[in-house]
């Protein structure tokens, strides 16, 4: 090769690199090649030192969750000629994945009761801020109000970004009332006036609870606001109002609970989806039906002119790469669950939460404080919960999310702990769960 | 027809062939949309009785139907498994887009992305149950420091835009900490377009940069715009012309004296990794998209994994949260334990969590596998094939920056050798698709007039390369022959025939309508 190519060695092909920087040898200090036996064994080790959810009785919830994932989802998505494809950029060979995408972007904009939805984004954070960009393209105004309810990673996510541009962001605290925890729904329909640009409001909230958004539709409709829904659980979605009855304008969310494992957080699926008038403000990919030459129907990525290789610097966003193939395992999951089978597993779900949070309430020293939730509640306990949540995981119990995790300094939250109660939790589970809860108090 | 081949002119097979009763011929399929053969009442999943309790949904029962039709798991499997054979892959062939590194995906890392105690662990778990998560997400960062000689990197945006946006972002935020508001970012022509769309995402204003005849960043008029106002440059390394700018640490130089930052732009990060360090480029900021150079599955459109490298006078900027030694144990920075301490000045958080994990876990496996010895084997033969390429057909395409020497990892050629043929670089590539062959890049870098950039990587054998090439010269030679028809009309033998994007864009038809509706509505 090299002499058809005219060059005495590799070293030749380097040329352009100045010889100062060139490295004459492999770097030091690195390990050299290994069999891949060997790499399988350095990496089960590390693997074997984490407590896995499947192997302890597990409660997290906060933004991610587990469910169980049929085996025909992760066969399926392994399948070379979805693993190992592009971004569809030559439809003709790609109606593989654009036709998953048209049914997933489909599936997506039903459960939301939205009319449109992307693609996929990187995941719900990404998402949600990208929504406050889009709000201040439609609305021409800058000041986005995020509701206490919204889960906290997200909010920092929203301020780190709006920071550098020209958004406001009004990010307002969570309020601990009992019986609806988080939001203050009444103080943030108060703070919207004809500034604002949208409001972002997480249902089910970070706290687990659920609330019918409405009144605060209305009140943004009345100032021309946009109302922003998250949503970080979708299987709530088979259960409860979507957030387009209730009057979203965009709802965003993260997809992760279909089709998705928990990963560690991350690989997940943003999602993105509004109605059809703003279609050509949001940002990301979207897949649109159209005709072969000979008439027959064919799927291509459409109005790009909104993306960033058409656009440049004058894009929608800076997205290119985004979730494919989770968006695959979703479309999969969610075709297997049907109707019929997202209402049972959102049922379900819901049962075994209120059982689990009728047995906790009965705990002395625990106190519940939701009303109204679909799989997620928020408990408080009579001193900080961070020690104990870690004293349960040192004893194999993953017993929730002590929100002083994710809430700084705040004295009332950090006696507060988040549980996620999935189709996955068992009776033994749920035993071990409230003895763990009785030990503490005791 | 091929030495080894069938007959293959178009038409051939077909002519007496008769139309089928289903449209299907023998192994290529239709196959309609679960809406259209799914139901609402069938399920794949089998789920344990509901216990009754008296819900608590805050009376918001969802009491409409949502539409959602469900297939029993053997359907699910044809309906998917159908679909997956109208896609083209790296597992089939070549996949020579250049600028987007599709090599073979090794499939130890999806063994051991999938062991749960890295795909079953949660993001919020304690500290104490991660320590191995945590582990490699530290080893990995140490390679990524080392392989590029860079004291700090941050794991945590999603795919190589995101990370482009972290370092741009660190730019602005070093700025910013010495009270310095300024506009404009330099960004070379034929930069990827997440580089302006980056710059601006984060309220910048974007001046171009020309390229000389050679291909290359314009030295004297880039260090003719440095001034007061220019915060940085974003500069492609190496370009995607496919060649190395020799003058990068000039540039660095340069830019640093006028008070800015250097991004570098590490999508081809592939082509040089083990070569050469980016740090001892004088570069500020550096993404590596982790689903090119090591090897992570595209999954036909991601997920990716941007990891960014940053210098000393950026790594205080860098992004929450990360991984931190505190005695035998590891922990997570995040909000709380940043603000006080060495970290206050990090700019804070772009995800929910703490990154692309399973990502992770594939790129450490790939490196540890290649180790030191064998990345460096990646960039050499990823640039011999590359030149192979070139060599083999400049000749009989037009290769416009042949002249200025050796290619790095792809090969860049434009369509003046189409000209008065009327071909376009558009219809080579739907040709290309009837031959079996993903196209390479089209029309870009946009500094050249039709651009076509192929990027064979490191995984192609010899034999391999030959054949497409062959198949390159085969299709030049018809289309300067006058061969027109098989171009216009390509391609005949993929699923469907040529696809028309601007009526998809006139009337977007973005989901599925149930057809008694969909008529209603027109």
């Amino acid at each position: 090769m090299l002499s058809a190519i005219g060059a005495k060695d590799i070293d030749a092909l380097f040329r352009d690199v100045p010889q100062s920087a060139r490295l004459d040898g492999p770097i030091g200090d690195l390990p050299l090649h290994a069999p891949e036996m060997s790499v399988e064994r350095d990496l089960a080790r590390m693997a074997a030192r984490n407590l896995t959810a499947s192997d302890t009785p597990f409660f997290l919830g906060c933004g991610a969750y587990k469910h169980h994932v049929p085996a025909s989802v992760d066969h399926l998505i392994q399948r070379g000629e979805f693993l190992t494809s592009y971004t569809p950029y030559q439809p003709e060979i790609a109606q593989g994945t654009l036709q998953y995408l048209f049914e997933f972007q489909t599936q997506v904009a039903r459960l939301t009761g939205m009319d449109v939805a992307n693609a996929s984004m990187y995941d719900g954070s990404t998402a949600c801020v990208e929504a406050i960009f889009m709000a201040r393209r439609v609305t021409r105004r800058k000041k986005a109000l995020i509701s206490g309810g919204v889960h906290p990673h997200y909010v920092h996510v929203a301020q780190t970004l709006t920071h550098f541009t020209d958004d406001e962001v009004e990010a307002r605290r969570p309020v601990l009332t009992e019986g609806a925890p988080g939001d203050d729904l009444d103080g943030l329909i108060a703070a919207v006036d004809g500034d604002t640009s949208c409001v972002v409001v997480q249902n089910p909230n970070l706290f687990g609870h659920v609330a019918d958004l409405s009144p605060l539709a209305a009140k943004c409709r009345e100032h021309g606001a946009l109302l922003v829904v998250v949503v970080t659980e979708m299987v709530s979605l088979g259960a409860i109002q979507s957030p387009g009855e209730m009057g979203a304008d965009i709802v965003v969310g993260e997809g992760q609970s279909i089709g998705g494992g928990l990963n560690f957080g991350g690989p997940y699926l943003g999602l993105f989806a509004c109605n059809q008038k703003h279609v050509r403000q949001m940002p990301g990919r979207l897949c649109g039906e159209t005709v072969d030459a000979e008439g027959k129907r064919g799927f291509v990525l459409t109005l790009s002119t909104r993306e960033q290789h058409i656009r440049r610097e004058k894009a929608t966003s800076n997205i290119c790469t985004n979730s494919g193939l989770m968006a695959l395992a979703f479309t999969i999951h969610m075709s297997l669950l049907g109707e019929a089978g997202l209402r049972k597993l959102a049922a379900l779900n819901h049962a075994r939460a209120c059982q689990v949070a009728d047995r906790l309430a009965k705990v002395e020293g625990v106190t519940l404080l939701n009303d109204a939730f679909f799989n997620e509640f928020t408990i408080r306990l009579t001193r900080e919960a961070r020690p104990l949540i870690r004293r349960m995981a040192d004893d194999g119990i993953l017993g929730g999310v002590a929100l002083g995790r994710l809430y700084e300094d705040d004295g009332s939250i950090e006696n507060c702990v988040t549980l996620a109660v999935t189709e996955t939790a068992t009776d033994e589970d749920v035993n071990a769960l409230v003895a763990a809860y009785e030990g503490a108090a005791s | 027809m091929l030495k080894n081949g069938r007959q293959t002119s178009p038409g051939s097979v077909t002519e007496n062939a008769p139309q089928t009763f289903t449209g299907n011929r023998a192994l290529m399929l239709d196959e309609p949309l679960i809406f259209e053969i799914a139901g609402p009442k069938t399920t794949g999943v089998d789920l344990m009785d509901v216990p009754q309790v008296e819900t608590r949904l805050g009376g918001l029962e969802r009491n409409r139907e949502i539409g959602l039709p469900g297939l029993a798991e053997p359907e699910v499997v044809r309906h998917y498994t159908r679909l997956s054979r109208m896609n083209y892959a790296i597992d089939m062939g070549i996949f020579p887009l250049g600028s987007c590194t599709m090599k073979h995906n090794p499939r130890l890392n999806e063994k051991l992305a999938r062991l749960p105690g890295f795909a079953d662990i949660h993001p919020l778990q304690p500290a104490q149950s991660v320590q191995g998560a945590l582990e490699l997400i530290d080893e990995l960062a140490t390679w990524l420091k080392k392989l590029c000689g860079m004291p700090e990197v941050s794991m945590s945006p999603k795919a190589g835009a995101h990370g482009e946006l972290c370092g741009m972002l660190a730019i602005r935020a070093a700025h910013e900490a010495r009270g310095e508001a300024r506009k404009v970012v330099l960004v070379p022509e034929s930069a990827h377009g997440t580089n302006p769309a980056t710059a601006a995402f984060c309220g910048y204003e974007v001046d171009a940069i020309p390229a000389t005849p050679e291909g290359r960043v314009d030295l004297a008029a880039l260090k003719a715009k440095l001034g007061p106002d220019v915060a940085g440059v974003m500069i492609t390394n190496p370009n995607t012309c496919g060649l190395f700018e020799p003058e990068l640490a000039e540039i660095s130089e340069a830019v640093h004296q006028a008070g800015g930052y250097v991004y570098c732009d590490g999508a081809n990060f592939n082509a040089i990794v083990g070569k050469v360090r980016p740090g001892d480029l004088g570069i500020d900021a550096m993404h590596i998209n982790l689903h090119k150079t090591f090897s992570t599955p595209h999954g036909g459109g991601g997920p990716g994994s941007g990891p960014v490298v940053f210098s000393e006078a950026l790594a205080p900027y860098a992004p929450l949260p990360f991984v931190r030694k505190a005695g035998d144990m590891l922990e997570l920075v995040e909000e709380e334990q940043a603000r006080t301490g060495s970290h206050s000045d990090s700019f804070g958080r772009m995800v929910a969590f703490h990154g692309q994990m399973g990502m992770f876990v594939r790129a450490l496996s790939y490196m540890k596998s290649h180790g030191a010895d064998g990345l460096r084997q990646v960039a050499e033969d990823a640039v011999l094939n590359a030149n192979y390429i070139l060599r083999r057909l400049e000749g009989e395409l037009t290769a416009p920056f042949a002249a200025s020497g050796p290619c790095m990892h792809e090969a860049l050629f434009s369509d003046e050798w189409l000209e008065d043929t009327g071909i376009t670089t558009l219809d080579l590539a739907k040709a290309m698709i009837d031959e079996g062959y993903h196209p390479m890049t089209m029309y870009f870098p946009l500094v050249v007039h039709g651009a076509m950039l192929i990027e064979p990587t490191e995984t192609e054998s010899k034999a391999g390369l030959d054949r497409f090439i062959e198949t390159i010269l085969a299709l030049a030679g018809a289309a300067k022959a006058g061969d027109v028809e098989r171009f216009k009309e390509a391609p005949f033998y993929a699923p469907l025939r040529r696809l028309d994007e601007t009526a998809a864009a006139r009337k977007p038809i973005l989901t599925w309508t149930e057809p008694d509706l969909a008529e209603a509505a027109e």
